[in-house]
């Protein structure tokens, strides 16, 4: 390489030069990318039988997420004539690379999304509507499948591009010894009676919050619950799902920033949390060195099995007594490929998730997450005294009030890696403001829908 | 070339004809050369194929706005212009180049140093030992060099155990995560995985020096500090050169030890042009800016790096 710098001689420069040129007026006739605009037909004929010929269904799924194999195990035991061929990554890697493999000849059928809106732009996805008609989905609660639906470039209306794998739902799980110890009796009923919480652990010498806050910023959870609580929650839906004129430049918002930097200085927070990441963050809540820890309920048969009867789960309080509970909750979403060779096996598959007694067992109990479907179906039961049963009835109690919103950090595919996670990292660690921090999310959302 | 294949007569011509000595030295040359270029043919194909081409490509996405997939839209030098303009990619851009005095200069000064020391016991099995444990960190890994290395520099990790330890606990703190010490601690990671290389590089190239050269020195009066400028360090020029030329490429294109460690964090602290180029090509499917990132950190590397080449050789920059 040294050598080839300054030793190079002039005619192979010059040999080098032409063959840079050749393919430089090569490429340079077309522009890069191709028009896939073709519309798809949503009013196109679709099969809701299976059939008995051989099919292997080409699924993409998340590393760490066992619920998509097993179910599809229980799938191929039910339906002999249907194969799977998983590929597994981890979910930054599937968010890296689903568009172009949606966009190869290798496309699979079913694969693990992560923001759906730029595909659907692409027309990587196949718009799920006919089937949405066909299997009677509309018997589910609208609100399950509100987040899937993407219209005119926005999400929260429109065509349905996916269905969740289980659908999730987020809140605080504690150290019940730890709880016990600084005088908690039961969860906290407001967000006040929680700083109260923190207040005295910190000076019971216990760390009041484990959250991790490297690589992707772990303190937008407290930070949304926050904001979901001081405002208007579908202010924040709005601004999830691009609605023309959402702003993040919100009085919910400075407050819940104000918040996150008040706990900051106080320490509840660990010292190195912007050097914590999630794995650490979970070895460390179980070890009981953390009184909360904002987590989701995908860790609840983990924590069930690393930390049995010392683990509890509530949903974030209310900022005043008896108020509505808002969470962040998000299917685990799956859509079908555009290009996909069995995209009406892969339909079936997705209703038979919803609707299948023994899948839906599998949800809870392999996922920990609520199975959705039809209202009419009963949600499985998990075992008693465990977090997994708490999880499942906050979920269904979240429910009930009407109070899921998706997360910030989706409201476009670049916002949590170039505005939230940086500012986030920055807020606590006392180099950026409240006001700033709300500003800077606002700028980079509004740069990146420009574009 | 082709034209001296061309004309180069077929063997059986060849023994008919009995050519004058001259056309047979001109036809076996054309031959031998013909068959040269066959044979470096399979290694020019993937050149071009894996180095020309994915360049090419690079500079045409440059002009581009284009998120991977769908049509790409003509925007002529404005990628260029937003990475001249926005703060953020100058400051990404800045960290890569103070990192060039941990991954470039500690490693050579260090090496030098080193080098100096153990020159005398390269041989021999102790000599062996000692080659082998400074060359060690160039055969990890840098995925398990930055692992390795974030658990060391941890708010629990060994450094700050070793510091609470000397009663210096007020010092201790998550190292990777400090605003103020992220990226010199990133820096502390390559100053060692490279200060081997630089130190094997530096020894070889001393093993070379004519001894002579040293008796002469110390005749004339020559300590060790006069000796090693006088003498050593003249003679390493080449290999100093190769040094500083492999470490500030791995400085300015660092992604393993910063992904790994940090991943950019905090804030962007640590975030370097390699590990912002694959943000913005993968996660935010900006391909036109991420390719003129790209284009900017190689003429970076070959700014950087000519004069260096050029200095080590003895001509004038």
């Amino acid at each position: 390489m040294a050598e080839l710098l300054t030793k190079f001689p002039r005619r192979r420069t010059v040999l080098l030069a032409s063959l840079l040129a050749v393919g430089m007026t090569a490429t340079a006739c077309s522009a890069p990318g191709e028009d896939r605009s073709s519309t798809q037909k949503s009013d196109a004929a679709v099969k809701t039988e299976l059939g008995t010929d051989p099919i292997t269904l080409e699924m993409y799924a998340e590393t760490g997420f066992p619920l998509a194999k097993a179910l599809a195990d229980e799938f191929s035991k039910q339906h002999s004539n249907v194969k799977f061929n998983i590929r597994e990554d981890q979910f930054t890697v599937i968010v890296e690379n689903a568009p172009r493999v949606m966009a190869s000849d290798n496309s699979p059928d079913i694969i693990r999304l992560p923001t759906m809106v730029d595909l659907v732009k692409d027309d990587l996805l196949k718009n799920l509507d006919p089937y949405f008609t066909a299997y009677g989905w509309d018997k589910f609660p609208a609100s399950q499948l509100m987040q899937l639906r993407v219209g005119d470039n926005t999400r929260g209306t429109g065509s349905l591009y996916g269905m969740g794998l289980g659908y999730s739902v987020t809140g605080v799980f504690y150290n019940k010894k730890l709880a016990t110890q600084i005088g908690m009796t039961q969860p906290p009923a407001t967000v006040a009676e929680f700083e109260e919480l923190l207040a005295k652990a910190k000076t019971g010498g216990v760390q009041p919050i484990m959250q991790f806050n490297k690589n992707t910023a772990g303190i937008n959870f407290p930070h949304q619950a926050l904001q979901n609580q001081f405002g208007d929650p579908t202010q924040v839906a709005d601004w999830i799902f691009q609605k023309p004129g959402a702003t993040f430049d919100t009085p919910a918002a400075l407050k819940a920033t104000q918040t996150i930097q008040k706990w900051a200085q106080a320490g509840y927070f660990t010292k190195d949390a912007n050097a914590l990441d999630y794995a650490g963050m979970v070895g460390e809540f179980q070890k009981g060195n953390g009184l909360f820890m904002f987590n989701g309920d995908w860790e609840s048969a983990n924590l069930d099995k690393s930390m049995p009867g010392n683990v509890g789960f509530f949903l974030f309080p209310t900022e005043s007594p008896g108020g509505k509970h808002v969470a962040m909750s998000a299917p685990n979403t799956f859509g079908v490929s555009a290009k996909a060779k069995n995209p009406d096996a892969a339909a079936y598959f997705l209703n038979w998730v919803h609707t299948n007694a023994k899948a839906r067992e599998i949800s809870v109990t392999v996922g920990g997450s609520s199975p959705g479907g039809p209202s009419d179906l009963p949600v499985p039961s998990a075992a008693p005294n465990t977090v997994l049963a708490e999880t499942l009835k906050a979920s269904q109690q979240l429910g009930a009030e009407n109070g899921a919103v998706d997360f910030t950090a989706n409201a476009t595919g670049g916002i949590f890696a170039a505005a939230i996670t940086p500012e986030m990292q920055k807020l606590i660690a006392g180099q950026q403001t409240p006001e700033g921090y709300v500003k800077a999310v606002q700028a980079e959302y509004q740069k990146e829908l420009s574009r | 070339m082709t034209s001296a294949l061309g004309s180069a007569p077929t063997g059986r011509d060849d023994r008919r004809a009995r050519p004058t000595p001259t056309r047979a030295h001109r036809s076996r040359w054309a031959r031998a050369a013909g068959t040269g270029w066959l044979y470096v043919l399979p290694a020019l194909v993937m050149y071009a194929v894996f180095v020309l081409r994915p360049l090419v490509l690079t500079l045409q996405y440059s002009l581009y706005d284009w998120n991977g997939i769908g049509v790409a839209r003509w925007v002529g030098l404005d990628n260029y212009l937003t990475v001249f303009t926005d703060s953020d990619l100058l400051k990404i851009i800045g960290n890569a180049i103070v990192l060039i005095v941990f991954f470039s200069f500690i490693p050579v000064a260090l090496g030098l140093l080193v080098a100096s020391m153990v020159r005398r016991i390269t041989t021999g099995a102790f000599g062996t030992v000692v080659r082998t444990i400074l060359f060690l960190p160039q055969v990890i890994p840098l995925v398990a060099a930055g692992i390795a290395w974030s658990w060391l520099l941890s708010s629990n990790g060994l450094v700050n155990q070793a510091l609470r330890a000397v009663g210096l606990g007020g010092v201790a703190r998550a190292w990777l995560g400090d605003f103020d010490t992220a990226l010199p601690a990133v820096g502390v990671i390559g100053a060692w995985v490279l200060l081997g290389l630089c130190t094997i590089l530096l020894v070889t190239g001393m093993s070379k020096i004519d001894p002579a050269l040293y008796e002469a020195a110390r005749l004339d009066g020559a300590g060790p500090v006069r000796e090693f400028l006088a003498v050593t360090l003249p003679s390493l020029r080449q290999e100093i050169g190769v040094c500083l030329t492999v470490t500030i490429i791995a400085a300015l294109a660092s992604f393993d030890i910063v992904y790994i460690s940090t991943s950019g964090g905090p804030g962007l602290q640590t975030t370097v042009p390699g590990l912002e180029i694959y943000r913005l090509a993968f996660s935010q499917r900006q391909v036109g800016l991420a390719s003129a990132l790209a284009v900017v950190l190689m003429l970076l590397v070959l700014a950087c790096v000519l004069p260096i080449q050029r200095l080590s050789r003895g001509e004038k920059p």
